[in-house]
């Protein structure tokens, strides 16, 4: 039986002007990924910030958020910062937003190595490029060497999710991470992060308003509306039988491909 | 069934400040029919929008011919108004196509301004258009950033169908769009259409939308045309690698 590992108990999340997200509670196990589905201001995004304390303005002013029965909310900013990053990563929709345009990926990769533990340059890179095998990178040293730019979009995304998963981390928190991407790359993407889960035992929260995506990775789905949590479940049942008005009209409205 | 829009052997290659050189669209040809729905599908980078941008007249081609009612674009273009009294466009973005400094009733009113329509009419019809568009006559006095996507894309149709056109091109006009929302826009789309008996040019790296929408579709691949015909044959008998992977992909 796996292990709770990341729990949010009745959160409540206020900005300045309100409430913004209310009363969610969900459970996530050892290796589970949960689809954390809705519309542009649903509140997806603002729940997986939550989770690693970065909110900005906002603040979470009920319940808790519980890593390994550990409530994240009552750590001091010098433990989340042990927590960020090697206990819970984070992906974001554009991984090239997030790498320095002049230096190259492999400095960089040593770089968010070295902020987490202390390993020596040729086994960090030999672990780098090891994990870039293991996905099926075409030339995993010309990649280490070259330039964000030098690379696709898809490329990035890919190394992108690659870097975050080198500290191996418990929990992957990913922002929307394929949204940006041609469907070929998306595939590709989708794969990689299942592939990814099988080597690691990673728990995944994908955030995501592609229906298509979280019914091809999620173990479970929450389906968020307007801040609220209106439908939660196994993946299966809440896409084959959605029980909420909302979560029917969402289904029935994504375009799928009519095969005969 | 008369031809529109006919696009003969077009192409277009960009040159980048390394004096790189990228064929965007290569040897293109095709038409559209009065009337008809007109997917054109590809991923980035496939030349879609520069297609769009050519028939547009935003940008001129190397090579080739576009004739718009059998008359040469490049004539065409040297009568603007009239030109684009004929066919109009809607981008991504609404929020970017429209001043942000300005109200959704000044751009809508722009066309008909620069047409010289008098005040009382120009007030009018963007009352008029506005509601065939779904939204209320207040929308006139919001700025593009007050709105929501959905609201300020209607209002972008709204613009663009301000002239009357008989063509519009729609270039990923549903992409940043909720799904709910995008349903909303393609069912304005259909409504509009019949009643403005409208021929599209609809745009998308969606095949299932192309195929709920079009009743037509090109396949492009690297500025190239791979498959051509009736979105149900294509998604159910793909001929060219490029569908079959692009199929493939969809999750």
């Amino acid at each position: 039986m796996a292990k709770e590992i990341l729990a949010f108990d009745s959160v409540d999340i206020s900005y300045e002007n309100g409430e913004v997200l209310h009363d969610i509670s969900f459970s996530l196990m050892e290796g589970e990924i949960l689809g954390l589905v809705g519309e542009s201001g649903s509140g997806k995004t603002t729940a997986i910030k939550s989770i690693l304390g970065l909110l900005n303005d906002g603040v979470v002013s009920k319940g808790n958020i519980n890593y390994r029965g550990e409530n994240l909310l009552s750590l001091s900013e010098r433990e989340m910062r042990q927590i960020r990053g090697a206990e819970i990563g984070m992906i974001f929709q554009d991984s090239k937003d997030s790498l320095s345009p002049i230096r190259t990926i492999g400095s960089q990769i040593l770089e968010s190595m070295a902020a987490h533990a202390k390993i020596n340059k040729s086994e960090a890179k030999a672990k780098a490029l090891d994990l870039f095998n293991r996905l099926n990178f075409h030339d995993p040293e010309k990649i280490w060497n070259s330039h964000p730019f030098e690379l696709s979009g898809g490329m990035n995304q890919r190394i992108g999710i690659a870097m975050s998963m080198l500290t191996e981390p418990s929990v992957l928190l990913a922002d929307e991470p394929t949204s940006a991407l041609d469907v070929a790359v998306q595939k590709q993407v989708v794969q990689e992060l299942l592939s990814l889960r099988e080597i690691f035992n990673t728990a995944i929260i994908i955030v995501t308003h592609d229906i298509g995506v979280v019914s091809a990775m999620a173990d479970k789905i929450l389906v968020l509306k307007d801040g609220y949590s209106v439908e939660y479940g196994v993946a299966r049942d809440v896409l084959n039988t959605p029980k909420h008005e909302y979560t029917k009209l969402l289904l029935s409205c994504v375009p799928r491909l009519n095969k005969k | 069934m008369k031809e529109i829009i006919k696009v003969s052997n077009l192409s277009k290659t960009f040159t980048t400040r390394k004096n790189d050189k990228t064929a965007a669209v290569r040897e293109v040809s095709f038409v559209l029919n009065q009337g008809e729905t007109l997917g054109l599908v590809g991923e980035s980078g496939s030349g879609k929008s520069t297609i769009a941008r050519l028939l547009m007249g935003l940008i001129a081609p190397d090579r080739g011919e576009i004739r718009i009612y059998d008359n040469d674009l490049k004539t065409l273009k040297k009568n603007p108004l009239d030109l684009y009294s004929k066919i109009q466009m809607v981008f991504q973005n609404p929020a970017e196509s429209f001043d942000p400094r300005k109200t959704l009733g000044d751009g809508i009113a722009e066309p008909l301004k620069n047409r010289g329509y008098s005040k009382q009419e120009i007030e009018k019809r963007v009352v008029e258009l506005l509601e065939m568009c779904g939204l209320t006559a207040d929308f006139a006095a919001k700025t593009p950033a007050s709105v929501s996507g959905g609201q300020c894309q209607r209002a972008a149709i709204a613009r663009a169908l301000a002239v009357q056109p008989e063509i519009l091109i729609c270039d990923e006009a549903t992409s940043s769009l909720d799904v709910t929302v995008q349903r909303q826009i393609i069912d304005l789309l259909v409504e509009l259409k019949n009643k403005q008996n409208l021929s599209i040019i609809f745009i998308s790296h969606n095949l299932a939308l192309v195929q709920m929408f079009c009743d037509r579709v090109i396949v492009l691949y690297n500025g190239k045309i791979v498959e051509e015909g009736e979105p149900d044959y294509i998604i159910n008998n793909p001929q060219a690698e490029y569908t079959k992977l692009l199929l493939d992909s969809v999750l």
